[in-house]
């Protein structure tokens, strides 16, 4: 075209820079480590799950270390680690599916609102505001209530309560980066505002939203939970908070109905916790150790 | 002179902050009179919920709201109840809703308030001996102790301290509000309703501990390197005064805006514990009124706290800005 484009600041060293700048944070390494643990056994469920997770026998109540059941079983004799392997399914599609969402409603908003400013910034903060403000549990109980509790439905009410954050986000790198040299050089070169937001600034901004994505999805496998423990998972789905709803009736006298669900949904919360720490510090040179 | 100009700003700080917390508060009952709207089936069963409630008074209802009447009509009259504080009646409990929720605000505020403190001075404690010496093995734990704080939901953490402390040992009572047989009064009674708080508050604060610790760590890191720091350290103070006094006053903003802003989730984490503990509060009642289909409860609920949370964060915006009067320009 003849007219020069100045460069955008990209990270230096590409995938293989990035994974060696993750290695280093090792509880980053061991979060990894825990999600695709996880990410297995939910692949995996139908496969590694000793019994249908449902089905119920006259062997109820029995204690950890039971011939056949290694978790033991609940009140109805339903084997507990088939629970646990397919809950794993439930609590990582939620997670995933519903951090998705709220990060592309975030970035739509946060862009739009950081790259034109003015009006619709102030509007569409007032309404991000808003979101941040009203109590996500609450509201989320009280549309999964009268909505209904199926998965479709966890998935799009987790997500359009989570993006709040994103949105920030997103909005105050767009407005670092509008009046950046390589934004003027797009907008001269005669590239449209859609283009300039989605293939010019949006891969620069990209990072720390995918830190946030990260803890989004530890984020909303802990609602999910907690729905559940409230009776308003997706009844057809084995899920831990469920387990958890029923295990409260019977805390005093089988504790493995409790303690099994619980360490699962701590180790998958942990997990994506501790890879969002360890991107963070791998994407963002000022937090890194020692250097 | 100056100590006048800067007085007058912070009342203008708070007034432009109150301004802004308005069209919030509009947009809190936008949201739920939305709810009512599009709950599924008649609307008016968002508002009386699914209780069987007489023919009469559904009409009175159905009137009242408008439920007949084109939309904007019906918002106004909805706003109107609500300015009234006219948030309907629970049939369940047989009770208007706002006395209803009040009634059991109490416990609730009881709940949270014991939590914030504790979480605070347990969280700055081990903050401050993390920071006194980044990457040593306290400095380890507290981390471990913080990302455990993150992950473990409070609910779970509630179950355990019950098989614990409870079903385990025997020491604490697993849930309830007071003993039921034994009639204590006075001193008593007091004791007895502060070891039915015990297993709640922790199993409710331990997220809050965690934050707590994380923030005052890393404040008290960033400011043991500033200048001022240096100075008092050359000024000849012991180290332990130069953290204590000076690191501390510096952490102590971040961690009163983090505590301030993170409301909405101390309510979550106390309608689930409460719901662990049977402990009477609003969270419970959330959680029958779900079993009850008890709509306008919740819905209540949701307005109140939503308002409740607007308000401490407007009050956290003033006591930042009182304290930090960089942020009012």
């Amino acid at each position: 075209m003849g007219l020069s484009v100045p460069a955008a600041p990209t990270a230096v060293g590409g995938v293989r820079g990035f994974w060696r700048q993750f290695r280093r944070h090792r509880l980053g390494v061991a979060g990894l480590a825990a999600v695709v643990l996880l990410g297995l056994v939910a692949v995996f469920a139908p496969l590694l799950a000793p019994y249908d997770p449902f089905s119920t026998s006259r062997n109820a109540f029995a204690p950890p270390g039971s011939p056949g059941h290694i978790l033991g079983t609940d009140h109805l004799g339903r084997d507990v680690l088939s629970g646990v392997i397919w809950g794993a399914r439930v609590s990582l599609i939620v997670g995933l599916a519903a951090a998705f969402t709220a990060t592309v409603i975030g970035i739509a908003i946060g862009a739009v609102s950081g790259y034109f400013g003015g009006w619709v910034d102030e509007l569409l903060m007032r309404i991000t505001e808003l979101f941040q403000i009203i109590p996500r549990f609450v509201l989320a109980l009280i549309v999964v209530a009268f909505f209904g509790s199926g998965l479709t439905n966890l998935i799009l009410v987790i997500g359009i309560l989570s993006w709040p954050q994103t949105a920030r986000l997103v909005r105050s790198q767009f407005l670092r980066h509008r009046s950046l040299p390589y934004v003027d050089g797009a907008r001269v070169v005669g590239m449209r505002a859609p283009r300039i937001i989605f293939s010019e600034i949006l891969p620069n901004v990209m990072a720390p939203v995918i830190v946030v994505a990260s803890l989004d999805i530890a984020q909303a496998i802990l609602l999910e939970a907690s729905l559940g423990f409230f009776g308003l998972g997706d009844p057809n789905l084995r899920s831990w908070g469920g387990m958890l709803n029923t295990a409260q009736g019977f805390v005093q006298r089988a504790w493995w109905m409790s303690v099994f669900p619980g360490i699962a949904i701590s180790l998958a919360v942990l997990g994506f916790n501790l890879v969002g720490d360890g991107l963070n510090e791998a994407t963002d040179p000022r937090l890194r150790e020692g250097s | 002179m100056s100590r006048a100009r800067g007085s007058k700003a912070l009342g203008a700080f708070a007034l432009e902050r109150l301004l802004n917390a308005v069209p919030l508060v509009i947009g809190v009952i936008v949201i739920n009179f939305l709810l009512v709207s599009l709950a599924p089936g008649d609307p008016v069963t968002a508002l009386i919920g699914e209780f069987p409630a007489p023919p009469e008074y559904v009409e009175r209802v159905r009137a009242q709201y408008g439920l007949d009447r084109p939309v904007p009509e019906r918002m106004v009259r909805y706003l109107g109840s609500v300015v009234r504080g006219d948030l309907g009646f629970s049939f369940a409990n047989r009770q208007p809703v706002l006395e209803l929720v009040l009634e059991r605000l109490g416990r609730t505020l009881v709940l949270m308030i014991s939590t914030v403190v504790l979480a605070t001075i347990v969280g700055v404690v081990l903050g401050v001996w993390a920071a006194r010496r980044p990457h040593s093995g306290v400095d380890r734990g507290a981390t471990g102790f913080a990302l455990a704080g993150y992950s473990i939901p409070e609910f779970w953490l509630g179950q355990i301290l019950i098989l614990v402390f409870a079903v385990g040992l025997g020491w604490l009572p697993a849930g309830g509000f007071r003993s039921i047989r034994a009639d204590y009064v006075g001193w008593a009674a007091v004791v007895d309703q502060a070891r039915h708080m015990i297993l709640p508050m922790l199993a409710l604060s331990f997220r809050y501990m965690a934050i707590t610790t994380r923030l005052t760590r890393a404040s008290l890191l960033e400011v043991m390197n500033s200048d001022y720091i240096l100075a008092s350290r050359a000024r000849g103070l012991s180290e332990r005064r130069v953290l204590w006094e000076h690191g501390l006053r510096a952490a102590a903003l971040p961690i009163i805006t983090v505590i301030g802003y993170n409301f909405s989730f101390i309510v979550a984490g106390s309608a689930l514990v409460e719901t662990v503990f049977g402990w009477p509060g609003v969270g419970r009642l959330m959680y029958d009124s779900i079993f009850t289909r008890d709509y306008p409860v919740l819905l209540g609920i949701l307005l109140i706290v939503s308002i409740a949370v607007i308000l401490v964060n407007l009050l956290t915006d003033v006591a930042y800005a009182l304290f930090d009067p960089r942020v009012r320009y």
